[in-house]
């Protein structure tokens, strides 16, 4: 079977810092990392390429750098790794994204087979939309699965499969067909660490750059800024609370004088709580 | 002279300038509000956003519209009285046994179709799981512009919605318009907007629409749907307390010490999104931005650095009570009581004075 999985470079966000006057993200020297909820899939990937054979092709949009995060991906042991990257791409937001990774995902099944399932992460962490994956499932006319805790059977002679989809309150379990599109949840396998051999080969191999024409996007117009319906009017930080936290004096206090002093703070600041702890609470 | 005389240039056709939306945009009206319903229960996100949905409509002089996607019968039913309850003008019905569980395709169709014949400005859904997976797929077909998770929802002054999200794990917000095209999408977490109050009123006007499609016509079925065994973990988003841990506990095993005093005053529990990569918690314990939002009364958060990511996932309780052995913590910087100690020793001294201080009330009650 073939299948591709899409991934993001993101930079690492817990060392994302905001330059204090003009709000803009500080993006030097802050390390760029696979995005974390991709990974997921990857290993999704990587274990159903195991159980039935087939290649694993690794996508990703960005800019020339973003090879690193596909490099990355190698060292795990995925077969072969594709970079879509264009100037005409900057700027693209959810829509015009999903519609340059579909058209690049039809371009890698003419060049090297039509895949069986395309992959995607939950959604990122700088962008958090979830977007991106149901955009390339509705582009390619694919059937959609997000939130899937665990692909439980893949018949590839039928074309069926069956998967444990989250849902707000519990697992649905849904069969369907082939191909599809899955978005994989978080916490569902644990990655594996790559080979040496797998390592080296990623330091060796070639990777896959097209540019816009070279994936077969003609239309610019529904790529970049200008293919994106929606618009950035304003960046700002969020807002302060000009006061800080009243805090509770434990010098020469026992922890039990402490944490008398801070209940009696709660109930005076919350009246009602003390009411309805001593109904509800305390069992 | 022959030079021409020189225009003031055509205003560039850049995205962020507005331009006069085309004609056939110009029936875009009113604003709508999914109603979420699975398996016979409207997601309170839906009321939250009902309220939101009724200023913006107010403000634009627009009606505000509840979508009830359901299968015949009565859930769906209350969920149509319940949407009139809390603020719809008139509601738009497609009722099919199709609709019965969740699947991407009949709901997209479902919504898509309504959309094209009724033509609303602005749509907002939750962005819960089925939210976000319905959202992605409709605002793909529609190709139009989609928010997720907005924080703020406000009208600009020609008329657009302006939906401010945070980006970067919250460290900045930014606000998004969708300017030439319809509807304007936009999805919001659960308790991120306060609950509008509840009002019993008569049921308005229903328009219903069939939905054309069949279930042959469905490729996926549902096998089954196995609810969750912890039916409590889905309250985090929702409970009156909340008691979190962070890494400052130092431990998987002092955790503990958390869960102890969540049941001690009757509260959820919960932890920062380190814990979760730890493995410390499973992931919808994780409270913050790519987590649960709460809006507790109460919040008491211990050993928790206070990242922004946290701070935009709790901001809307009422009272946060912070305890952290760094003073210049950030979470000091939005908390309302603070405490600067090792919460590792002084959780158990709270479970403790809360126990004491709440049992003479229990025996009241039985003694009643």
């Amino acid at each position: 079977m073939h299948i591709v999985i899409c991934i993001k470079q993101v930079p690492d966000s817990a060392q994302i810092r905001v330059h204090p006057v003009t709000n803009t993200i500080m993006r030097q020297g802050v390390p760029t990392i696979i995005n974390p909820y991709d990974l997921f899939a990857l290993e999704e990937a990587l274990r159903l390429r195991g159980a039935h054979g087939g290649e694993v092709t690794v996508l990703t949009m960005g800019p020339p750098m973003a090879e690193d995060a596909l490099r990355k991906a190698l060292t795990y042991g995925a077969d072969r790794a594709v970079l879509l990257t264009d100037r005409c791409f900057a700027g693209s937001d959810t829509l015009a994204t999903s519609f340059a990774l579909s058209r690049a995902i039809v371009r890698i099944g003419e060049t090297f087979g039509a895949p069986d399932i395309v992959f995607a992460g939950k959604q990122t962490i700088d962008g958090d939309t979830a977007q991106v994956g149901p955009g390339i499932a509705k582009r390619l006319g694919l059937l959609q699965f997000t939130y899937v805790a665990k692909i439980a059977s893949i018949d590839l002679d039928a074309r069926e499969i069956t998967v444990k989809r989250r849902s707000e309150g519990g697992t649905q379990m849904l069969k369907s067909r082939l191909p599809c599109l899955i978005t994989m949840l978080e916490g569902t396998n644990e990655i594996r660490r790559g080979s040496l051999d797998d390592a080296l080969r990623a330091a060796r191999s070639q990777i896959v750059k097209w540019s816009a024409a070279e994936a077969g996007i003609e239309d610019l117009t529904k790529c970049g800024l200008r293919g994106s319906p929606t618009v950035v009017k304003r960046v700002f930080a969020p807002t302060t609370r000009a006061e800080k936290a009243t805090q509770i004096d434990t010098t020469d206090k026992t922890q039990h004088g402490v944490a008398d002093e801070l209940i009696a703070a709660i109930f005076t600041r919350q009246p009602a709580l003390e009411h309805e702890l001593a109904f509800d609470g305390g069992q | 002279m022959l030079k021409a005389k020189r225009e003031a240039p055509p205003s560039a056709g850049r995205a962020g300038i507005k331009k006069e939306l085309p004609e056939h945009f110009r029936d875009y009206r009113h604003v709508w509000v999914f109603i979420e319903l699975e398996r016979g229960e409207v997601h309170p996100v839906s009321f939250e956003l009902l309220g939101e949905g009724r200023k913006l409509a107010d403000k634009l002089g627009i009606q505000l519209a509840g979508i009830v996607l359901g299968p015949p019968g009565e859930a769906t039913q209350h969920a149509v009285a319940e949407a009139f309850a809390y603020g719809a003008d008139l509601v738009y019905l497609v009722e099919a046994p199709l609709l019965a569980d969740y699947r991407n395709e009949p709901f997209t169709k479902a919504m898509t179709d309504l959309v094209n014949t009724y033509k609303p400005e602005i749509l907002l859904l939750g962005a819960t799981t089925l939210g976000r997976d319905l959202a992605g797929s409709v605002a793909t077909t529609l190709l139009t512009g989609l928010t997720a998770d907005c924080t703020e929802l406000d009208v600009d002054v020609d008329g657009s919605l302006a939906a401010t999200r945070p980006t970067f794990g919250g460290s900045l917000l930014c606000t998004i318009y969708t300017l030439n095209y319809r509807p304007q999408m936009a999805t919001v977490r659960p308790r991120v907007m306060a609950m509008p109050p509840r009002t019993d009123k008569p049921i308005g006007r229903v328009i219903r629409h069939q939905l054309s499609m069949t279930e042959e016509e469905i490729i996926t079925k549902v096998l089954g749907f196995k609810l969750d065994r912890q039916s409590a973990k889905a309250n985090l988003a929702y409970a009156d307390i909340v008691v979190a841990g962070g890494l400052g506990l130092g431990s998987a095993e002092n955790l503990q010490l958390v869960t102890n005093l969540a049941r001690a005053i009757g509260a959820e529990y919960g932890c920062s999104r380190p814990l979760v990569q730890k493995g410390w918690m499973p992931a919808d314990r994780q409270i913050g931005q790519t987590g649960k939002t709460i809006r507790p009364k109460l919040y008491i958060a211990a050993g928790v650095s206070g990242a922004i990511q946290h701070r935009v996932g709790v901001e809307g309780a009422d009272l946060i009570v912070a305890i952290n052995t760094d003073p210049n913590a950030p979470i000091f910087d939005f908390a309302h009581l603070g405490i600067v100690t090792d919460a590792i020793r002084f959780l158990p001294a709270l479970t403790e004075a809360f126990t004491r201080r709440l049992s003479p009330h229990s025996h009241d009650k039985l003694a009643s």
